[in-house]
């Protein structure tokens, strides 16, 4: 009844084009970016922010980039963690070495640099696949965090590899408060969400999802299936980049190179297989599985413990979190294989017919 | 339909678990102490034996003496599985809980006391980091909010040194020896290096460095690099699993296993225990706090706690982490005593507590009194030395238990005050602190 786009009509191909064809989704999509830019920083508590907020939005980030590569191109990736250590590393030497360096560039530099290493790792792309794929790519891995270890410089010389970031200022205003930083991070990942958006939506996009589906087909009909895999690669890579420089500057503040470890890329990869693999929407579905779900489970089992006055060690409420978190990440994958974008877009089926199904 | 309506009931649930936390209130007028713990995950045998006794040393506390001067300590534990972005999450939970904030948080990780270090002096919330973390936050001016307290990695690496060259029959000794470091390939691991590397160009004597990667339980390759590099001794700075595998690899590759020291995080029980005969009278472990259950304070524990079924886990009593988180409770407790004679009996905010730990002074009288006898060394915290001690005492596995392997001594504290020095004055230089000892 709400949710129906009768009597819209399309009378150009721009309209006919636009990334939000139902008048009910851009509104809907205005009201959603409102609140995250105004509502969000009036009222949300700094633990909202800095614990749970900020590291949503840059997982939703490095989700997005695994989800170009592996839900779009189709090319499995392990190494996700390692492209966004390339980036906090990156944006750390880009800051530290050249002098009045804007902030936003270094970002950027170290996205782009992040994106080279990606490329470097993605050649084995262009001979196997599947499975081998990700063994190639869990070298990088291996390989990166051992290099920012191994080669101090990278960490300009800091006795336990540790690097502490530099303060984010642009244009002499200082994000330093976690509402600032909250929406600098709120704002580049809206800027790169919609570039990813649109991506997909182009002829590379539209390469990509013929390389994932059939690549001999795709190469039939005219696809250069090496620059398809190498551009999927690095702007996979440049968004994990970019996501790295985030993790370090705007949540951990300091990081060191075995945080950026196997665990965090297969959280990466489980949270675009739970959110739903090829999908934007996806990335962030999942990215707010995987961080805040475990969050508000420990919430609910600890203080649910308190309620009724059950005294348990903190230890079994932990282990007890993990059980239902694995549980309830079952129970996803059996109703809804495809993830969590695919139930919205059931959802948005069943409500166009609401209340009157056929 | 099914499957939309299950996940609308799961967001109700998530959302009555959002309300629930603003319904918790900590019950008014107690010392809320907030405790990032870990017990789950590959470090979390060690966490639980600290956290029981940190929160059995709390319980005994409120049951033996109702509180501290009548306050009455009350303590949450979050659950960081040694995770660097969980320990954070606890910490802005637990910062909210009350008005008086966390009191002091020991992380007892690396990695989250690192990513705390800017954020502590923001809200004004002391670090307690036992032995551990960043070294050169023992200057308290550049550091104020952070308190290395007892002998921190640069210390220890020194007094393994002085050790070895007790055992050698004097630091002269070392001259041409070689010394094999096979530590833990981390944050923590690397800590001890530049110090280490100092003293070998001090003392001539050869350092052979070996990282073991990340948990640490296949070390094959290192032992035998170890045996072919013929060391004269091998310090081991591990944690977890790895202390276990190192032992029980070093008695199958072969080098002399009594020519092994290690640091206090190599050689808790759990680990030694599991490398059975492989570490009998072989490891001589350097610590700041002692095992065993003959001091006073653990028979109290054991009547007042244990006694009335309000003790974590009997079987950890005594051992050497549960000792530790004691002395870590201890120090938590004692830092709120000596703050609330300057402010009052009530309970002490953040800023308080942490004048409390810059004038902690713990003489044998009062370790005597509080019970604790010769667990820990005597500390005496200042601005400038956030350490308090700097002293160790090797103690070596003989199978069963742990014998005194040395006294009370300390490392090289003029080199270590040296390195600590310019390295706390080269932070505050790229962070603009202007190191200053705070008041108040």
């Amino acid at each position: 009844m709400l949710y129906r786009e009768a009597g819209q009509f399309k009378s150009s191909y721009a309209e006919d084009q636009a990334l939000f064809p139902i008048r009910q989704d851009r509104y809907g999509m205005l009201v959603l970016l409102a609140i995250a830019f105004v509502g969000v920083p009036l009222f949300a508590s700094d633990y909202w922010l800095t614990a749970i907020l900020v590291p949503f939005l840059v997982f939703s980030l490095a989700a997005l980039g695994l989800n170009i590569l592996t839900g779009y191109a189709g090319q499995l990736s392990l190494g996700t963690a390692a492209f966004m250590a390339v980036g906090a590393f990156a944006a750390y030497n880009f800051e530290l070495r050249v002098p009045g360096l804007p902030v936003l560039v270094s970002f950027v530099l170290a996205g782009l640099v992040a994106a080279l290493v990606g490329i470097a790792f993605g050649l084995p792309s262009l001979r196997i696949r599947g499975f081998y794929l990700a063994v190639a790519t869990l070298a990088a891995q291996f390989f990166i965090p051992w290099l920012l270890v191994k080669v101090s410089w990278f960490s300009n010389y800091s006795a336990s590899g540790v690097i502490t970031t530099q303060p984010i200022e642009i244009l002499g205003f200082v994000f330093d408060s976690p509402t600032r930083k909250y929406l600098l991070v709120l704002a580049i990942v809206c800027v790169l969400a919609l570039a990813a958006k649109n991506l997909v939506r182009s002829s590379i996009g539209r390469a990509w999802m013929a390389v994932r589906d059939m690549d001999v087909a795709a190469e039939v009909i005219g696809i250069r299936i090496v620059r398809a895999k190498l551009i999927a690669f690095a702007v996979s890579s440049f968004y994990c980049g970019i996501a790295g420089a985030l993790y370090a500057y705007a949540y951990l503040g300091s990081v060191e190179p075995d945080g950026f470890n196997l665990d965090l890329s297969f959280r990466i990869l489980f949270m675009i297989i739970i959110g739903g693999v090829g999908s934007i929407l996806g990335s962030f579905l999942g990215a707010a599985f995987i961080t805040v779900l475990p969050i508000f489970l420990d919430v609910l089992l600890t203080d649910g413990a308190h309620l009724f006055n059950l005294s348990l060690p903190a230890g079994v409420t932990s282990m007890a979190q993990l059980v239902v978190f694995g549980g309830l990440i079952i129970f996803f994958l059996i109703v809804e294989p495809h993830g969590l974008a695919r139930l919205w877009q059931i959802a948005k089926e069943k409500l166009r017919l609401w209340p009157f199904p056929h | 339909m099914k499957p939309l309506r299950a996940i609308a009931a799961l967001l109700l649930a998530v959302a009555a678990g959002a309300l629930s936390t603003q319904v918790i209130a900590q019950a008014a007028g107690t010392q809320f102490i907030g405790i990032t713990g870990y017990r789950v995950g590959p470090y979390g045998p060690n966490g639980a034996a600290f956290f029981t006794g940190f929160i059995d040393y709390l319980e005994l506390v409120n049951q033996r003496d109702g509180g501290v001067n009548g306050v009455k300590l009350s303590w949450e534990e979050c659950e960081t599985e040694y995770n660097t972005a969980k320990g954070l999450e606890c910490y802005e939970r637990l910062k909210t809980r009350t008005a008086t904030g966390p009191t002091a948080i020991h992380p007892m990780s690396t990695g989250i006391t690192y990513g705390l270090l800017d954020k502590a002096p923001e809200d004004k919330i002391p670090l307690i980091t036992l032995g551990y973390g960043r070294t050169d936050a023992v200057d308290g001016r550049v550091f104020p909010w952070v308190f290395p307290i007892l002998s921190n990695y640069w210390s220890a690496a020194t007094g393994i040194v002085n050790f070895i060259g007790e055992q050698e029959g004097g630091l002269a000794k070392l001259k041409g020896k070689k010394i094999v470091l096979l530590y833990h390939d981390s944050a923590y691991g690397k800590e001890p290096h530049p110090v280490l590397e100092a003293e070998a160009k001090k003392h001539g004597f050869d350092l052979v460095m070996v990282p073991v990667p990340h948990p640490g339980n296949e070390q094959q390759s290192q032992w035998l690099q170890i045996r072919r590099e013929r060391p004269d001794w091998v310090i081991l700075w591990g944690w977890g699993v790895m202390n276990a595998t190192a032992l029980k690899t070093a008695q199958k590759v072969g080098p002399p296993r009594d020519k092994m020291a290690g640091n206090w995080r190599a050689g808790p029980e759990i680990e030694t225990e599991a490398a059975g005969a492989a570490a009998a009278n072989e490891n001589n472990t350097a610590r700041q706090t002692r095992a065993g259950t003959d001091f006073p304070v653990v028979q109290d524990v054991l009547k007042h706690v244990y006694a009335s079924g309000k003790g974590g886990n009997k079987s950890l009593v005594g051992t050497v982490l549960w000792n530790r988180g004691m002395a870590a409770a201890m120090i938590t407790v004692e830092a709120v005593r000596t703050a609330q004679a300057k402010y009052g009996k009530k309970p002490m905010s953040g800023a308080q507590v942490r004048w409390g730990l810059e004038n902690l002074n713990l003489d044998q009288k009062r370790l005597d009194q509080l019970g604790f006898g010769s667990m820990i060394p005597t500390l005496a915290v200042s601005c400038t030395d956030h350490e308090g001690s700097g002293l160790v005492r090797f103690q070596q596995w003989d199978g069963k238990r742990w014998k005194t392997a040395s006294q009370w001594m300390s490392g090289d504290r003029a080199l270590v005050k040296k390195m600590v020095q310019e390295s706390a004055a080269q932070y505050a230089k790229e962070k603009g602190i202007k190191p200053a000892c705070l008041k108040g």
